[in-house]
């Protein structure tokens, strides 16, 4: 911790390609496909201490270094993101073990790591976007048991879930879970798609690209294969309903996006905007605006 | 009366290790029949119903039920879905410590609701005001309905076990002592609450108990049993008016007008 | 459930002025219609086992029958049995030895070895009981332990609260008290609900334990009413009267149990 130390002045035989060495990486290939095969299952695993702490995503870097390829390009994002810690921490990781190329716009990424949120552009076939999960279990709000959570999904009994959904109506009058809001995949298992908004559940559902959801803290993989139908849980009464936002992004113009809150100052003033930075950024270059965006800004200063 | 039993035990024994919990036990229960297992701590009762429950696997012997299609099974046959599904819709288990049997951290109506949505339900205000409608059944006020269990008194906890249990129309409940602990007057308000449903739905009930006096009220018959066998069986009021067996009297005479 | 119903063979001793005049042959399927219950040698002792296993003797060779619309009377003193006979008839003390057979449709059911189901549909439909105390039921609204012998019938409920009304109505029960649990009732208020709740149902053949044991002359008189018009519609009454004048004024005749003292 002394000096710091660059991708440059590391030698490029310390570590294994992408940092874990190929026998594990076989291992979690094989979680992988079994995760592939049986849609929304949770696959155990023999999750790898990761030079990383737990939650900072040691799933989703155990399921991208084993997927990794030297063709490949990585996007990394946390909460829509590419420049914060987490999302500069992980990028910079593969960069210095794998070597990759690695961007910021979605559509040239051939693997994209998340946490917290799906992008805005739609993804494409060929592609792959790996979820870092903190609480894989979705059942586990209600039933702490383990052998009886697991029992539960092995005869799809789900009646504990929908428990929770009326407990949110019963107690707020809507359906309050706004992220991990818990899915149906192709009408078996029911899975956690990790704690991105509601927003963008509708997403998952029959997506070109292959979905993979690493929990490094509790060992598990699981996934949804490209055209699978993910279907998020209601009421018949109180439908699945996404958030909606009521202005535009305040920098590119765009709607119906997932946006955030920025606050300006202390006086009450804020702004919202894409949370998808690379989404928000291409618009702006491609020339829209929003109301606090500058060219508009300058516009009406004059 | 239809002839043939809901519910049949033969020769139903299990041990624990070298430990008998019981033995040679054969019953039959019909729809609307009520069945008490008295006897003391130890003397196997609770075992027994753990066995007709499925909740424990016999050493020996079989336990068949009629199911709602109207064949008989073997339940050792059935899947775990199949014995699931059982539990939850046509059978109910009311627990002598209402924090096994109720979700504690759920509210009243998720509790009741918990069984239906299990079973398909899936609109929100027609678990909601079937919810209600049990809730009043089991004397709880409408307004409790989105309290959870942790704030309710022990009587009204077992109340609520109650409705949860009874929600999806069950044909057969087991009773592990659901009065033992509360005040004298709690448990003949819920014993009255129990004889009640058990007459408006006709169902069949097999309560494990030690209290004598509960028997006399809700049962029908009666088994007595003592170190993990059957010592004597039959009419309630038989065997509690003409005691034949040494221990049954002795049971019999350390009541207080039982 | 006809396991332990069957025909009935011609009881070895009819006792007190039985109908029977000729044995009966062993085809007998109630040829004679309203033989309604035939006890034969019966007998019963107690062992108590808390007491060294000390065996106490209460009857044996009990026979007598009744018929429709008689009302018999058990005698004899304190301690003779006639309880223990009524209990054995209702099926709430075991049989040791010997036969109690009740008319069920157009055979007989045995109680010695009814089976408790059975024992339950006789008392449902066959054989009624008025016992000299009432096992009190908590919560329950007076008016309803006395319909509930209707609704096991399948009476409806307005019915069957109607009928209860009238009966308590005549017993003199004030109205108020119908809807209060008889708990807390005095102990006439309490016989004459047991008695309502005796005499509503519609089994051919009631068993009465001393029915007007706390009664006032003017509620005896109502039971002795009520039971003459039991008889009047065919039912048959074994009754343990300590009463004398109730005993004269209702029984044909008395069925002395001194003699099957064991």
């Amino acid at each position: 911790m002394n000096a710091p130390v660059t991708a440059s002045s590391m030698p490029a035989i310390t570590y294994n390609f992408a940092y874990l060495d190929e026998q594990t990486k076989r291992m979690i290939r094989r979680a992988i496909l079994k995760a592939i095969a049986i849609p929304g299952y949770q696959v155990p695993f023999a999750s790898r201490e990761m030079p990383m702490p737990y939650g900072w995503g040691t799933g989703g870097v155990q399921v991208t270094a084993a997927i990794l390829g030297a063709d490949d390009v990585l996007k990394v994002i946390d909460q829509g993101s590419d420049d914060t810690t987490n999302a500069v921490a992980i990028r910079t990781f593969f960069e210095t073990t794998a070597g990759v190329a690695t961007t910021t716009r979605t559509q040239d990424a051939t693997i994209i790591q998340t946490r917290h949120r799906i992008p805005e552009a739609e993804l494409k076939a060929g592609q792959t976007i790996v979820f870092q999960v903190p609480i894989p279990e979705p059942l586990r709000y209600l039933e702490p048991r383990e052998t009886e959570t697991r029992r539960l999904h092995a005869l799809a009994d789900y009646g504990l879930m929908q428990v929770k959904l009326y407990e949110d109506i019963a107690r707020h009058g809507h359906i309050a879970t706004t992220y991990a809001y818990p899915v149906k995949v192709e009408g078996r298992y029911v899975m956690d798609p990790s704690p991105i908004p509601k927003f963008d559940n509708p997403k998952m559902n029959d997506s070109p690209a292959l979905q993979l959801f690493g929990a490094g803290r509790e060992k598990r993989i699981y996934a949804i294969p490209p055209h699978t139908q993910v279907v998020s849980l209601d009421f018949e009464d109180h439908p699945f309903k996404v958030q909606a936002f009521k202005e535009p992004c305040a920098l590119c113009g765009a709607t119906g996006v997932y946006l955030d809150e920025v606050i300006l100052d202390d006086k009450g003033g804020r702004m919202f905007v894409c949370s998808d930075t690379d989404h928000c950024s291409t618009r702006q270059a491609e020339g829209h605006t929003g109301t606090m965006s500058a060219p508009y800004q300058e516009a009406a200063h004059d | 009366m239809t002839d043939a039993p809901l519910l049949t035990a033969r020769g139903l024994a299990k041990y624990y290790g070298h430990r008998l919990g019981c033995r040679d036990v054969d019953l039959t229960l019909h729809e609307g029949e009520v069945l008490a297992i008295v006897g003391e701590s130890g003397s196997g009762k609770s075992t027994l119903l753990g066995l007709l429950s499925t909740e424990l696997a016999p050493s020996a012997g079989s336990v068949t039920y009629r199911m709602r299609d109207g064949a008989t099974r073997d339940l050792a046959s059935l899947s775990e879905a199949e014995r699931r599904l059982l539990l939850r819709t046509d059978w109910g288990f009311v627990r002598q410590h209402a924090e096994q049997g109720l979700r504690m951290a759920v509210s009243a109506g998720g509790n009741v609701g918990e069984r239906l949505m299990a079973v398909g339900w899936r609109h929100y205000e027609n678990i909601r005001s079937e919810a209600t409608d049990w809730l009043s059944r089991v004397e709880i006020a409408a307004e409790r309905i989105d309290d959870d269990p942790r704030t309710f008194s022990g009587g009204m906890r077992q109340r609520l076990q109650i409705a949860r249990n009874l929600v999806t129309r069950p044909r057969l409940v087991f009773m592990d002592e659901p009065t033992s602990g509360l005040d004298v007057s709690v448990q003949a308000r819920l014993l009255d609450l129990i004889r009640q449903l058990v007459e408006e739905f006709g169902l069949a009930v097999v309560i494990v108990t030690h209290d004598l006096a509960v028997a006399r009220l809700l049962s029908h018959r009666i088994m007595v049993m003592k170190s993990g066998r059957v010592i004597e069986q039959g009419l309630t009021d038989q065997v509690l008016d003409d005691p034949r067996e040494p221990y049954t009297q002795l049971l019999v005479s350390s009541v207080l007008a039982a | 459930m006809p396991t332990t119903a069957q025909a009935l063979p011609a009881a070895q001793e009819s006792c007190a002025g039985s109908r029977l005049g000729a044995p009966a042959t062993p085809s007998l399927v109630r040829d004679t219609q309203d033989l309604l219950l035939r006890v034969e040698n019966l007998a019963k002792s107690f062992t108590l086992h808390l007491r060294g296993g000390l065996t106490l003797p209460v009857v044996s060779g009990v026979t007598f029958d009744v018929h429709a619309g008689e009302c018999v009377a058990l005698g004899g003193p304190s301690g003779a049995g006639k309880s223990s006979i009524l209990k054995m008839v209702y099926g709430n003390y075991r049989i040791d030895t010997g036969s109690v057979r009740i008319a069920d449709g157009d055979a007989f059911a045995e109680v010695a070895d009814a089976a408790p189901r059975q024992m339950l549909a006789l008392r449902r439909a066959r054989v009624g009981y008025v016992s000299q105390f009432l096992r009190v039921i908590p919560r329950v609204p007076t008016l309803d332990v006395v319909a509930a012998p209707l609704r096991a019938e399948g009476v409806d409920e307005e019915t069957a609260k109607a009928r209860a009304g009238t009966l308590l109505a005549r017993l003199n029960l004030p109205e108020r008290l119908w809807s209060l649990p008889p708990a807390t009732f005095s102990g006439g208020e309490q016989q004459r609900v047991n008695v309502a709740r005796g005499f509503i149902g519609s089994q051919p053949l009631l068993l009465l334990d001393e029915p007007t044991a706390s009664l006032d002359a003017a509620n005896r008189q109502v039971v002795i009413d009520l039971i003459r018009e039991k008889k009047a519609a065919g039912v048959g009454l074994l009754g343990i009267f300590h009463d004398a004048e109730t005993r004269e004024a209702v029984a044909d005749r008395v069925v002395d149990v001194t003699r099957f003292e064991a």
